[in-house]
C-alpha cells in the first residue's frame, strides 16, 4: 500500500552527527588497543633510483624497535586495478619518487620507530627522472616499469564514433583549444592511518581508513597469501576520503605483515607529507578540443585528445584515461565523437582518482570551448547550451545509456537566480558572470574486477526486541552512506532512522558493497537497501495479516505500525508484527542486492562510463577581477544540481556545497606542484610544498555565499529515484570560473588554476594586441593507435567495433596472477 | 608552576580538563595533544598536520581557542582545559553540538571538535555574532568537506538557542528584560533552516 | 604524528633568572614564547635546541603601559594587542598587522616577540628532515647551499613577520635584556638582511619590550598579501606612516615593505618623495615607482616572484592611498578577504 514519503525528502539530522559531535565517532587512529606498538616508513627520498643494498641493523639493534621489514618480506606485487598489478609495498629492487616506501619500522612507541627509521642504510644507485608528459613521451630509458606501451608510456587508447573528420569537414565552423589542467590531490583532514591485530583465534583484523574494505580485503589476501577468509578488514568513518582512500596502500600491507608476525596491535599512522606522498589526485592533462559546429550552434562531431602525467604507478590510471573522454557525450548531444587519451609515468607521486575522476579536466576544456563557441556564434551561453542539452532516454554515439536528465531546469535555475540576464556581459569591466554545466555517474557500471556478482549488498536483521540492524559493507567516509542505508529501510518499514542500527564496511559482518567511490553507494547501496528492507515489510505483512485478517494490500507501514489503511486504528505495533512473524516462521533475515544493468557499450574501452543513472549540474560563477593585480575574488556561486530525489536534502546540500568549495579550490589556487632542482648540481624531483600551510585550502573566509538548489525529478534506476551529489556539482565550477573571469576583462586563462599572474600575463598580452590569453599552445604528437571504430546508434552501430567484432572489456577484466581469495 | 624537565623520565603535571582535576604523567616532550589523546585516552580532539597548519587539534585553555599541537604540555600545568569531551552536559548536547548536527555542520566530522570548541568561545565572547564575525572566528579552522555554510548556519542556530537559554535563566531570576520570555529556540532553527530551504523546491512541472 | 626532538625544559618566573638560564646554556637553548613558529620548527627538526626556556610565566614580559607613547611587553599575545583598543587608535598599522597574522588560534597563542623574532621562511626550509634530505639541505640547516640562487653566498630565506614593518614605520624601538644588562635598538636595528643571521639580537639576549613614540599626528596603515584570508605568511606586507600638516602635505613619512627580503626593507627613497607634499596621485605613484625598485622577492614563497614584486607597486599604493583618508574599505575586504575590522579578537 503506498503512502506519502515520511523519511525521504526530510531534512534530518544524520544518524551518526551526535558521534561526531562528541568526539565519540572512532577513526582509525583514535584505536588505543592494549599491546599496541608502533610503525614508522622509511621512504626513499630520491625520485628514481635502484636499491642496492638495505641495511636495518643498526634499526633493529635500537633500543625499543620490535621489528624492522623490507621488500624481501613482501614479494607479491598488488594494485587496484588487475592490468597494473605494479606496486610493492616496499620497494624491493627500485624506487620510483620521492615518498615511494622502503622498509617498515616498528617500535614500542612512534617517536622510537621515527628515531630507528634514520638509521636504516639503504644503499641506492640514482637513476636519470622524468618530471612530465613531455619528457616522458620523448625519453624512452630509463623506464619507470617494465611495462605499458612502450618506453614511458602506460597506456594509449583510441576510440572513434562515426566519422569525426567527415563532420568537422561539413561543419561551419571547427573550433581548436587546448588546454591544461594542473593536479591537485584530496587533502582529506584526516591522515592515514591503520591498525592491524590478530583476534583471539588468531586471524588479522585490519581496521584502516580505506573507502574501498573490499578491495583492501583483496589486496592484503593476495600480498600477504593469507586466505581471505582470514582476514577481517574494518573500514573505520575516514575523516574525508575525496577519492584518497580508495587504492590499497604501502601502509595497510606493510603493518599487516608486521602484526602476523609479531602477534600485537601495530599502527602506523602518516603524516600530512606521507599523505601528499600517498596522493592518488587529480592527473595533470593536457588536452585538445576540435570542435565542430553549425551556425545555429548544432554540435556535429568532437575529437578530444587528452595526455595524463599519472605520476609513478598505475593506480586508477587506465581508467582514468578512459574516464578522461568518457562523459563529454553524456550533457550535449554530439552525433559523432572521437577520443584518443595517453597516460604516462613520471617520478612523482602516483596519481588516481579524485572527485570526479578524470572527468573534471577535459569538463573544464569543454565548458570554456563553448563559451568561446557561443561567443563567436553570437549566441547567449546559457541558450547555447540550452540548445544542445542531451535528450532523455538516449543512447549517446558511445553508447552510454541516459535515463532522465534535469539539465536544462539546472541551467534555467541558476540563470534565474543569479539574474543572469541582466546582468551577464553587463556588470562592467571588472565583474563577470560564468556558466558552465556538468554530468556525472551514479555508480560505475562495471566493477574494479572482472565478475559478475552484485555491486552491492544489504542484510537486515529484525527481531522481537524490534529492533532492525541494516548490515552493509559501504565505506561512510563522511558523505552519509550510514544515513543514506538507513533512510532506506525506515522509510520501507514505516520506522524512524533512529531505530535502525547501522553496521557497515566490516568484511566479517558486513556483505560486500564495493566501496566509497565513483558515486555509486546511494543508488546501488540504495537499491540493495530497499530490496531488503521490501523483503522484511513483505514477512511482516503476512505475519499481520494473518493475525489481524486484514489483506496485506491494504496494511500500512507508518508511524512504527503496521496498520489497516481502511481503518488505521485497526493495527499492530512495528515490534508486535515482528514478534508475530518471528513466531510463525523463525528468526526473520532478509537480503537485498544490486547489480546495474548491463552496458550497451561492448567495445573494448566500454567498461568505463556506463551507469546506471547520470546526475547533471550547472553553475554560475561571479567574479571580482583586479586588473592591475590580477586578484581574483570570488563573492557568490550559485548552483543547482538533478539528484532525482534528495534522501536526505540537509546532506545532498552539504554535498553540493562541499563539491563548490573543491572546486573553487581547484580553479584558484590548490596545485600539486613539483620542484626540480637544478639538474647539474643535482637530481632532486620534490613536491614543491608537501604541507596544510602551503597547498592551498580555501578557509571560511575565502569561500563565497552559495545558492543551492536541488531539481528533483526521481530516476527510474534510483532508490526513491535518487541519483549522486558528491562528485557532479565540484565538476562545472573549475571552468565557470574561467568563463566569470572572460566576462570580467575578457581574458582566457585556458589553464587551472586561475591565478592573478596568469591574469596579468594575459592583460599584458591583450594590451600589446596579441591573444588575450594564458594557456597551452600546442598538442605533442602522439603516435596513435588505430582507432576503434565503433559506429554510433544512429548510423547503425550496436555497441560492437566494427573491426572486430569481438566483444572485449579493457579495465576490469579477469587479474592474469589470481590470487588464493579468487572466486 | 612549570616542572622543569632534565631527564628524560616521564613527569608529571596537574591541570584541569573538562572541569576535572587531573594528573597525567607522560613522556616530557609531548604537546597537550599527544597527551590528551594518548596519557588521558582524549581522542575527541584530532589532528590533521601537527604544525599549526590546520586547526583540527583546537581546544579551550583558560577560555581562549589555542592548538594543542603546538601547547608543549610541561608548559600546561595548572591550565584548564576544555575538550570537545566536556561539551555536553551529561547526556544534554551543548547547544552548538546540537545545532551541528541538525545543520549538516559535521559531514566527515574530523574537523568537527575544533569547530565546535572555536565556536564555542566565540559565542561566549559575542552572542551574537554576523556572519562575518563568524567567519572570521573559524579562519583557524579548515574544513574539507562542507565549504562551510552549513557550519555558519548552525554556528547561527545555536547562538539564537543559547540567547533564549540566557533569557530563560533571567526569567527564572525574576529580572526579565522585556520581550525575554518569547521562546527563539525554534525560531532561531528555522530561521535558518527556511532561508535555505527555500531553495531546495522539488522541480515544478516534473522536470523536463 | 610528527613529534618534537627530546628537550631539557625551564620556565623562569623572571627576566632575569630567564637571562641566566640563558647565559648559562651557551647558546644551546633558545627561548619559548607562544611556540607558533619554533615547535613546528622543532617538530621539523629545523631547530632543536637542547633546551627550551619557557618565557609564559614572567608577568613583566606581558604588561602594556602608556604614557606619552606606549611601552609593549614582548610576551603579550597578538590577541592581547589586537584587543588593546588604545594600541588600535594611537598604532594603527601595528594593529593592522596583528590582527592579520595567521588565524585566531595562533594570534592567540603567539606573542608579539615571537613575531619579531619569526624565523625567515623559505619553501626550501620549512620542510621536514626528510624532504630537506631529498634536496641535499640547504646552508640554513645542514647544508652548504642556498637552492633559492645556487651562486647567493649567502642565505635568501625572506623575512615573513608582520608586525616588524608596521613597528618600523611607527619608529618603534625594542629592549634587549642580557645578564649582562639592557640595550635599546630602533626595531629596524634588531635585522640583518642574511637569511641566517637575521637578527641583531645577541644569543643571550631576550626581546622583552616595544616601545612606541607618541605617536601624535601620526597615520599608519600595514597591507599583507597572501594567497588565502588565513593562516598564511606574508608575501609581501606594506606598512606606512606618516604625518601631515594642516594642508595635508606630508611632514615625515616613513614605508617599509616585508617579506621581499630578509629583513624589512625601509623604503627611505620611496618615503623622501612624499615629503613636502599633499598625497596626490601623482606623488603617491613616483613612491610605489620607488618602492617597486627596492622590491625583490626571490624564488621561495607562495606565489610566481615577478608577480608579487610587481604588486608592491599596487600595495603602496593603497596604503598611502589610505593614509590620504581614501576609504579604502572595498580593496581591503578584496585582499584581505574581510573587512578587517576586528570583529574576532
Amino acid at each position: 500500500m503506498s503512502r506519502p514519503l515520511g523519511v525521504i525528502g526530510v531534512p534530518r539530522r544524520r544518524v551518526d552527527g551526535r558521534a561526531m559531535t562528541t568526539g565519540q565517532t572512532k577513526y582509525a587512529d583514535d584505536l588505543m588497543l592494549p599491546r599496541m606498538v608502533f610503525a614508522k616508513l622509511l621512504r626513499s627520498h630520491l625520485p628514481h633510483a635502484r636499491i642496492v643494498s638495505i641495511d636495518a641493523s643498526r634499526a633493529t639493534a635500537h633500543p625499543g624497535v620490535l621489528l624492522v621489514l623490507t621488500g624481501r618480506d613482501l614479494p607479491i606485487p598488488y594494485g587496484i586495478l588487475p592490468v597494473t598489478q605494479d606496486e610493492h609495498a616496499l620497494a624491493i629492487d627500485k624506487v620510483r619518487f620521492v615518498g615511494d616506501p622502503v622498509a617498515l619500522v616498528v617500535a614500542r612507541d612512534e617517536a622510537t620507530a621515527a628515531d630507528a627509521v634514520d638509521l636504516i642504510d639503504v644503499g641506492y644507485e640514482p637513476l636519470a627522472t622524468i618530471a612530465d608528459h613531455d619528457e616522458a613521451l620523448s625519453v624512452a630509458e630509463p623506464r619507470i616499469h617494465d611495462y605499458g606501451v612502450e618506453g614511458n608510456i602506460h597506456k594509449k587508447v583510441s576510440l572513434q564514433f562515426g566519422d569525426v573528420d567527415e563532420a568537422l569537414a561539413g561543419a561551419d565552423h571547427v573550433f581548436e583549444d587546448v588546454f591544461f589542467y594542473e593536479g591537485n590531490t584530496h587533502l582529506p583532514l584526516e591522515q592515514h592511518a591503520t591498525v592491524a591485530h590478530l583476534d583471539g583465534g588468531g586471524k588479522l583484523v585490519v581496521y584502516s581508513s580505506t573507502q574501498t574494505p573490499h578491495y583492501l580485503h583483496r589486496a592484503l589476501a593476495k600480498a600477504l597469501e593469507v586466505p581471505a577468509a582470514h582476514i577481517r578488514v574494518i573500514a573505520t568513518p575516514n575523516g574525508g576520503g575525496f577519492g584518497g582512500k580508495s587504492d590499497p596502500f604501502n601502509h595497510e600491507v606493510a603493518v599487516a605483515k608486521a602484526a602476523l608476525m609479531l602477534d600485537r596491535p601495530v599502527k602506523i599512522t602518516l603524516t600530512r607529507e606521507e599523505v601528499f606522498y600517498c596522493h592518488r589526485g587529480r592527473h595533470p592533462v593536457l588536452m585538445k578540443f576540435r570542435t565542430g559546429v553549425k551556425n545555429d550552434g548544432t554540435l556535429t562531431a568532437v575529437h578530444l585528445r587528452t595526455i595524463l602525467d599519472g605520476g609513478a604507478y598505475g593506480s586508477y590510471g587506465v581508467a582514468s584515461t578512459f574516464y578522461t573522454g568518457a562523459l563529454q557525450t553524456v550533457t550535449y548531444h554530439v552525433p559523432r565523437y572521437k577520443f584518443q587519451g595517453c597516460r604516462v609515468f613520471t617520478n612523482k607521486a602516483p596519481c588516481g582518482p579524485k572527485r570526479g575522476h578524470g572527468t573534471p579536466q577535459s569538463r573544464f576544456g569543454q565548458e570554456v570551448q563553448i563559451d568561446k563557441i557561443s561567443e563567436r556564434l553570437g549566441i547567449d551561453p546559457a541558450d547555447f547550451r540550452l540548445r544542445i542539452v542531451e535528450q532523455p532516454n538516449t543512447l549517446t554515439a558511445n553508447f552510454l545509456r541516459v535515463s532522465t536528465i534535469g539539465l536544462a531546469e539546472c541551467i534555467r535555475r541558476v540563470v534565474k537566480s543569479s539574474d543572469w540576464s541582466h546582468r551577464y556581459r553587463k556588470m562592467g569591466r571588472g565583474r563577470g558572470l560564468g556558466l558552465a554545466c556538468s554530468s556525472y555517474l551514479s555508480g560505475a557500471g562495471l566493477p574494479i574486477y572482472w565478475n559478475d556478482l552484485p555491486h552491492s549488498a544489504v542484510q537486515l536483521k529484525l527481531d522481537r526486541s524490534g529492533g532492525v540492524t541494516a548490515f552493509c559493507g559501504s565505506a561512510e567516509i563522511g558523505q552519509g552512506s550510514d544515513d543514506v542505508l538507513v533512510a532506506c529501510v525506515a522509510e520501507v518499514l514505516g520506522i524512524e532512522p533512529v531505530d535502525i542500527r547501522a553496521v557497515t564496511g566490516d568484511t566479517d559482518l558486513t556483505p560486500v558493497d564495493l566501496g566509497s567511490y565513483s558515486s555509486r553507494v546511494t543508488l546501488m547501496m540504495g537499491n540493495a537497501a530497499v530490496q531488503a528492507a521490501t523483503r522484511a515489510r513483505d514477512i511482516l505483512a503476512e505475519a499481520v495479516e494473518k493475525k489481524l485478517g486484514v489483506p496485506r494490500s491494504r496494511l500500512v507501514f507508518a508511524e512504527r505500525r503496521v496498520f489497516d489503511a481502511e481503518d488505521p486504528d485497526r493495527g499492530v505495533s512495528f515490534q508486535e508484527a515482528i514478534y508475530a512473524a518471528e513466531s510463525m516462521f523463525g528468526a526473520i533475515g532478509t537480503v537485498g542486492s544490486y547489480t546495474p544493468p548491463k552496458s550497451a557499450a561492448a567495445f573494448k574501452g566500454g567498461g568505463v562510463g556506463p551507469s546506471p543513472t547520470y546526475s547533471y549540474t550547472a553553475a554560475i560563477v561571479e567574479v571580482d577581477v583586479d586588473e592591475s593585480t590580477g586578484w581574483v575574488v570570488v563573492p557568490r556561486v550559485w548552483i543547482a544540481h538533478d539528484i532525482g530525489r534528495a534522501l536526505n536534502p540537509t546532506l545532498v546540500r552539504g554535498q553540493v556545497e562541499g563539491s563548490v568549495y573543491m572546486g573553487l579550490g581547484e580553479a584558484l589556487m590548490e596545485e600539486q606542484a613539483y620542484r626540480r632542482l637544478p639538474p647539474r648540481l643535482s637530481s632532486a624531483l620534490v613536491h614543491k610544498f608537501p604541507s596544510i600551510l602551503e597547498y592551498k585550502s580555501l578557509t571560511s573566509l575565502d569561500m563565497p555565499e552559495v545558492f543551492t538548489e536541488l531539481v528533483e525529478n526521481p530516476d527510474p534506476n534510483g532508490p526513491f529515484g535518487a541519483k549522486e551529489a558528491g562528485q557532479g556539482p565540484l565538476l562545472p565550477i573549475m571552468p565557470a570560473v574561467a568563463n566569470a573571469v572572460y566576462d570580467a576583462i575578457g581574458v582566457r586563462i585556458d589553464e587551472v588554476p586561475v591565478t592573478p599572474e596568469k591574469i596579468v600575463k594575459a592583460l599584458a598580452d591583450q594590451a600589446a594586441g596579441k591573444p588575450a590569453r594564458y594557456g597551452p599552445t600546442s598538442f605533442p604528437d602522439v603516435s596513435w593507435p588505430e582507432a576503434l571504430q565503433v559506429p554510433p546508434p544512429w548510423e547503425g552501430g550496436d555497441g560492437h567495433a566494427k573491426t572486430s567484432g569481438v566483444v572485449l572489456r579493457d579495465a576490469p577484466k579477469r587479474p592474469p596472477r589470481s590470487s588464493g581469495a579468487e572466486p | 608552576m612549570s616542572p622543569d624537565t632534565t631527564t628524560y623520565e616521564r613527569v608529571l603535571i596537574r591541570l584541569r580538563v573538562n572541569g576535572e582535576e587531573t594528573e597525567v604523567a607522560f613522556d616530557p616532550y609531548k604537546t597537550l595533544l599527544e597527551v590528551l589523546r594518548e596519557d588521558l585516552n582524549l581522542t575527541g580532539t584530532k589532528h590533521g598536520c601537527e604544525l599549526g597548519e590546520c586547526g583540527a587539534c583546537a581546544v579551550l585553555m583558560d577560555g581562549e581557542p589555542v592548538l594543542s599541537c603546538l601547547a608543549i604540555a610541561l608548559g600546561c600545568e595548572g591550565r584548564s582545559i576544555q575538550t570537545v569531551e566536556g561539551m555536553a552536559t551529561g547526556a544534554r548536547l551543548h547547544p552548538l553540538q546540537a545545532a551541528f548536527a541538525d545543520c549538516g555542520a559535521s559531514q566527515c566530522g574530523y574537523c568537527t571538535p575544533g569547530m565546535l570548541l572555536t565556536a564555542s568561545a566565540l559565542l561566549q565572547h559575542n552572542p551574537e555574532p554576523t556572519r562575518d564575525q563568524i567567519r572570521e572566528a573559524l579562519s583557524g579552522n579548515i574544513c574539507r568537506c562542507t565549504g562551510y555554510q552549513q557550519i555558519f548556519d548552525a554556528v547561527e542556530a545555536a547562538a539564537a538557542i543559547l540567547r533564549d537559554e540566557d533569557s530563560r535563566r533571567v526569567t527564572a531570576d525574576g529580572a526579565a528584560p522585556p520581550g525575554a520570555q518569547r521562546s527563539e529556540h525554534q525560531v532561531g532553527l528555522s530561521a535558518g533552516r527556511t532561508r535555505r530551504r527555500s531553495m531546495l523546491k522539488p522541480a515544478e512541472g516534473g522536470g523536463e | 604524528m610528527i613529534r618534537l626532538p627530546r628537550f631539557d625544559y625551564r620556565a623562569p618566573r623572571t627576566v632575569s633568572e630567564a637571562a641566566q638560564l640563558l647565559a648559562d646554556a651557551n647558546g644551546e637553548a633558545m627561548l619559548l614564547a607562544g611556540g607558533t613558529d619554533l615547535v613546528p620548527n622543532m617538530k621539523r627538526r629545523q631547530q632543536t635546541p637542547r633546551m627550551l626556556i619557557a618565557l609564559q610565566n614572567i608577568a613583566e614580559l606581558k604588561q602594556h603601559t602608556n604614557g606619552s607613547g606606549h611601552t609593549i611587553g614582548a610576551g603579550l599575545t597578538l590577541s592581547g594587542i589586537v584587543r588593546d583598543e588604545p594600541l588600535r587608535r594611537d598604532c594603527t598599522s601595528l594593529w593592522q598587522a596583528a590582527a592579520q597574522v595567521a588565524t585566531p588560534h595562533l594570534r592567540a597563542m603567539g606573542t608579539l616577540g615571537g613575531n619579531l623574532c619569526l624565523d625567515t621562511r623559505c619553501n626550501y626550509y620549512d620542510q621536514s628532515y626528510e624532504w630537506r634530505k631529498a634536496i641535499s639541505f640547504c646552508m640554513k640547516k645542514d647544508g652548504d647551499r642556498c637552492w633559492v640562487a645556487t651562486s647567493s653566498p649567502t642565505c635568501l630565506a625572506v623575512s615573513s613577520t608582520d608586525t616588524a614593518p608596521a613597528l618600523i614605520a611607527l619608529g618603534a624601538s625594542v629592549s634587549l635584556v642580557s645578564s649582562g644588562g639592557t640595550r635599546q635598538i630602533p626595531v629596524t636595528d634588531l635585522y640583518r638582511n642574511d637569511g641566517m643571521y637575521y637578527l641583531t639580537r645577541q644569543p643571550d639576549e631576550i626581546l622583552t619590550a616595544v616601545h612606541l613614540p607618541d605617536l601624535t599626528g601620526w597615520r599608519s596603515t600595514y597591507w599583507k598579501l597572501r594567497r588565502r584570508g588565513s593562516f598564511d605568511f606574508p608575501v609581501l606586507g606594506v606598512a606606512a606612516a606618516a604625518r601631515f600638516d594642516r594642508d595635508g602635505a606630508v611632514l615625515e613619512a616613513r614605508i617599509v615593505l616585508g617579506a621581499v627580503s630578509s629583513r624589512p626593507l625601509l623604503a627611505e627613497k620611496a618615503a623622501a618623495a612624499l615629503i613636502g607634499q599633499p598625497l596626490t596621485d601623482e606623488v603617491i605613484a613616483e613612491a610605489a615607482d620607488l618602492a617597486f625598485t627596492l622590491s625583490k622577492p626571490m624564488d621561495n614563497t607562495d606565489f610566481a616572484l615577478v608577480w608579487r614584486k610587481r604588486v608592491t607597486r599596487d600595495f603602496v599604493t593603497y596604503a598611502l592611498r589610505e593614509l590620504r583618508g581614501d576609504d579604502m574599505r572595498a580593496t581591503r575586504t578584496k585582499i584581505a578577504r574581510h573587512a578587517l575590522q576586528g570583529l574576532w579578537r
